[in-house]
């Protein structure tokens, strides 16, 4: 990964390249298409808004987000600080990986800790030990003691049915809930984030991104992401369908054995809930080749909360949640 | 393993009952792009309603109130792909603020596909589509005769809806019209070309999909380069870069150019077109760059970059037709903001010269006030200047949205009028 780093750096510093001017830009394929109007967006809101942060949790799409506003500002490093919101869940290697490139890069990096919140009594842990849910109140805390006004998240629309009818730039009340009915219209590639004070926007510049999308944008541009991304042997045990790693937080429990297998994650969340796939693709072109055959979205394969009802998303959105 | 070769954004437009969920879902089934859980779950969700049929619309039908109530609600977007194109869908309720969601999908599309059933043929919806797409100048639109099988892929019945779609789509100025035979249901002509329709001779509906011009068609347009934000990074390895970075919103833009940047008026060379991957000689259209110029010219967010000879309008007056899309009536006087490109200027709606008949894009008598989902002419005048193209000629710098002053709201759509019209 280091040397993937210095090839940013390097990019950072160099630009504008030194060598001859290309013909042309990049070639307007879909990969391009994409990434402009990322671009385009992350720039409108760096310069509409007053107080932006990037929500950044080391999953791949927020390594992506954050390499494409990296790119959209460059030469000029990044205004604005990142946000982690650390269920304490953590897998130690995306730990390791935010901290490195946070290091590396220069950047700034706020942590809210799920864990702080429950200590001090704001936050009940739940039966169930899940922690996904609980980020809703530390994000929330965190945006109004900072007066961030505009959040950006690497959501999708094509993980869920509900982000699939989100806005770009998407208003939260004061209390940072989402009311689906009361959306603006989003027309032509103008986005209306006004706001009154204690309101904030969401912005999600991959909305129309796909899983496949992230995986040949990180393959074009070498975007660093995780080690577990890509497949490794690991202490599993099976639970509702999905391979756990095995940790202090709730399993295995009885009855659930552990195994090694060889497994990659499609997605990194909390770590109690979400599961590794069964893979033996260590090269970004078989990581590549398995995502566009697979039969099962990422959120089904990996994510125990989305299946607790056919709104969980949405239910969670309301309140507030990414 | 190459990505798809290009993207295409599309909308749909049915009225209720024509098939049009069963026509998206179709689509995303026969592209592989409805995975098995998705699948498992809509089968789940469809017996907990009673179904028996698989209802694809529960797959699009994402929100809490549209699975209770068993309407769509809002635009869904939809992804899917075949080897040599990505496209995304946007998927518009037929019924419910009709207008407010197609104007919304039509807005960005470059090709829409409208739907009818063969055994009704043109309907009173049809029209309003048909109006509405070519309102928004979308470039292509295509017509799917939906339900041949329950007409047993008559021939003589397609005929007829075919042509009277041509002469409407002719009348309304609807250039590039495709009409295609199928059955969302069944599959036919879909992805796969019917043994049941061997005296069609077109594209399936896929292969126009695939064959339709993507990308922006501006590219032949005058330039027009809207500055988002200036870059100045002070940094000791930069400390005198002055990058003015956009998105350009079209025609071609080269190193070398002299440019002007409006409404400022003030005029200089480009010098340099960076992108993060190092500078360039040209770009065009739909590509995110940073322009350097020769000069230290005044030059920040909300001007507009052109090429000398081929400049915007620069106004304080505005003769334009708006999209109503809230629930209060628009009445002479309002006092509105107007977000044009990157400019956000203060203006008062000084009155309605007219309401659009979707029947024939004709103006009637000036109207009291505008209400939801009408479309009508109005006279705008505006705080600061702005520089405009007529939507006619540029869909990019046309288009313009009106937000309550009060709320940040967006009230309705704006689209430029020609300059004869003012």
């Amino acid at each position: 990964m280091t040397a993937i780093l210095t090839r940013i750096q390097r990019a950072q510093r160099g630009y504008p390249g030194t060598g001859d001017p290309a013909e042309c830009g990049t070639s307007v394929d879909h990969l391009a298409a994409l990434e402009s109007e990322a671009v385009h967006i992350i720039r409108e809101a760096v310069a509409e808004f007053d107080r932006p942060v990037l929500l950044f949790s080391g999953g791949k799409d927020s390594a992506v987000l954050l390499h494409l506003a990296l790119r959209a500002l460059q030469p000029a490093p990044l205004p604005f600080p990142l946000l982690h919101v650390d269920t304490g869940h953590n897998f130690p290697e995306v730990i390791a990986f935010r901290d490195r490139l946070v290091a590396d890069l220069g950047l700034r990096l706020h942590v809210a800790a799920v864990q702080d919140w429950i200590d001090d009594g704001r936050l009940t842990e739940r039966p169930d030990g899940t922690r996904n849910p609980l980020q809703t109140v530390p994000l929330l805390d965190t945006i109004n003691e900072h007066r961030f006004d505009a959040v950006f998240g690497g959501a999708r629309r094509d993980e869920d049915r509900a982000r699939a009818k989100e806005r770009i730039v998407s208003l939260r009340d004061a209390f940072g809930g989402w009311d689906p009915r009361r959306q603006r219209p989003e027309l032509w590639s103008l986005y209306n984030g006004r706001h009154t004070a204690g309101e904030h926007v969401r912005v999600f510049p991959l909305s129309n991104w796909t899983e496949l999308d992230i995986w040949h944008y990180i393959a074009r541009r070498d975007v660093p992401v995780p080690d577990i991304y890509y497949a490794h042997q690991r202490e599993v045990f099976a639970r509702d369908g999905m391979w756990l790693t095995a940790g202090e937080w709730g399993g295995p429990r009885n009855g659930e054995r552990i195994v090694t297998k060889s497994v990659r994650y499609r997605t990194v969340g909390d770590a109690s809930c979400t599961g590794a796939v069964e893979s033996t693709a260590v090269t970004i072109d078989e990581v590549l080749t398995e995502v566009a055959t697979s039969r099962i979205t990422e959120r089904g394969a990996t994510r125990a909360d989305d299946r607790l009802s056919e709104a969980a998303m949405e239910d969670r959105k309301r309140d507030g949640y990414f | 393993m190459a990505p798809p070769m290009s993207l295409l954004r599309l909308t749909t437009a049915g009225s209720v009952d024509d098939g049009k969920s069963t026509l998206v879902g179709r689509l995303l089934q026969d592209t592989q792009s409805i995975l098995v859980d998705q699948l498992a779950a809509v089968d789940r969700a469809t017996r907990a309603r009673g179904g028996v049929q698989l209802d694809l619309a529960l797959l699009t039908d994402g929100l809490r109130a549209e699975r209770e109530q068993g309407i769509t609600i809002d635009v869904a977007y939809r992804y899917f792909a075949t080897p040599t194109r990505k496209f995304v869908l946007a998927d518009c309720p037929g019924h419910v603020q009709y207008t407010r969601n197609t104007v919304t999908g039509a807005s960005t599309a470059e090709l829409a596909v409208v739907l009818v059933d063969a055994r009704n043929g043109l309907v009173e919806q049809t029209r309003r589509h048909l109006a509405v797409m070519a309102f928004l100048r979308v470039p292509h639109v295509m017509l799917a005769v939906n339900k041949m099988d329950l007409v047993d892929f008559d021939e003589p019945t397609f005929r007829g809806i075919e042509s009277e779609f041509a002469a409407v789509a002719g009348s309304l100025g609807v250039p590039d019209v495709v009409t295609v035979p199928v059955s969302a249901l069944h599959g036919d002509n879909i992805a796969t070309r019917s043994a049941r329709t061997p005296w069609y001779r077109g594209p399936t509906l896929l292969e126009h999909l695939e064959a339709v011009p993507a990308g922006r068609e501006a590219v032949a347009e005058p330039m027009r380069f809207p500055v988002q934000l200036v870059l100045r990074p002070r940094t000791t390895e930069h400390p005198d870069y002055r990058g003015l970075a956009g998105q350009i919103a079209s025609g071609v833009l080269a190193v070398g150019d002299d440019v002007i940047a409006l409404p400022s008026g003030g005029s200089s060379t480009v010098t340099g077109i960076d992108t993060p991957d190092g500078p360039v000689l040209r770009a065009t259209a739909g590509q995110s760059v940073t322009v350097l110029l020769t000069d230290e010219i005044d030059v920040g967010r909300g001007e507009v970059l052109a090429r000398l000879e081929q400049q915007p309008r620069v106004v304080t007056e505005l003769a334009a037709d708006l999209c109503w899309l809230a629930d209060r009536p628009l009445r002479p006087g309002a006092r509105v903001l107007i977000k044009h490109g990157t400019r956000t200027v203060r203006a008062i709606v000084t009155a309605l010269t007219g309401r659009l008949d979707l029947h024939t894009l004709h103006h009637t008598e000036p109207p009291a006030s505008l209400e939801l989902n009408e479309i009508g002419g109005a006279l705008i005048r505006l705080a600061e200047p702005l520089a405009v193209d007529s939507y006619a000629t540029d869909r990019h710098t046309g288009g313009f949205l009106v937000i309550d002053i009060a709320d940040g709201n967006t009230l309705a759509a704006g689209l430029v009028g020609s300059r004869d019209a003012e």
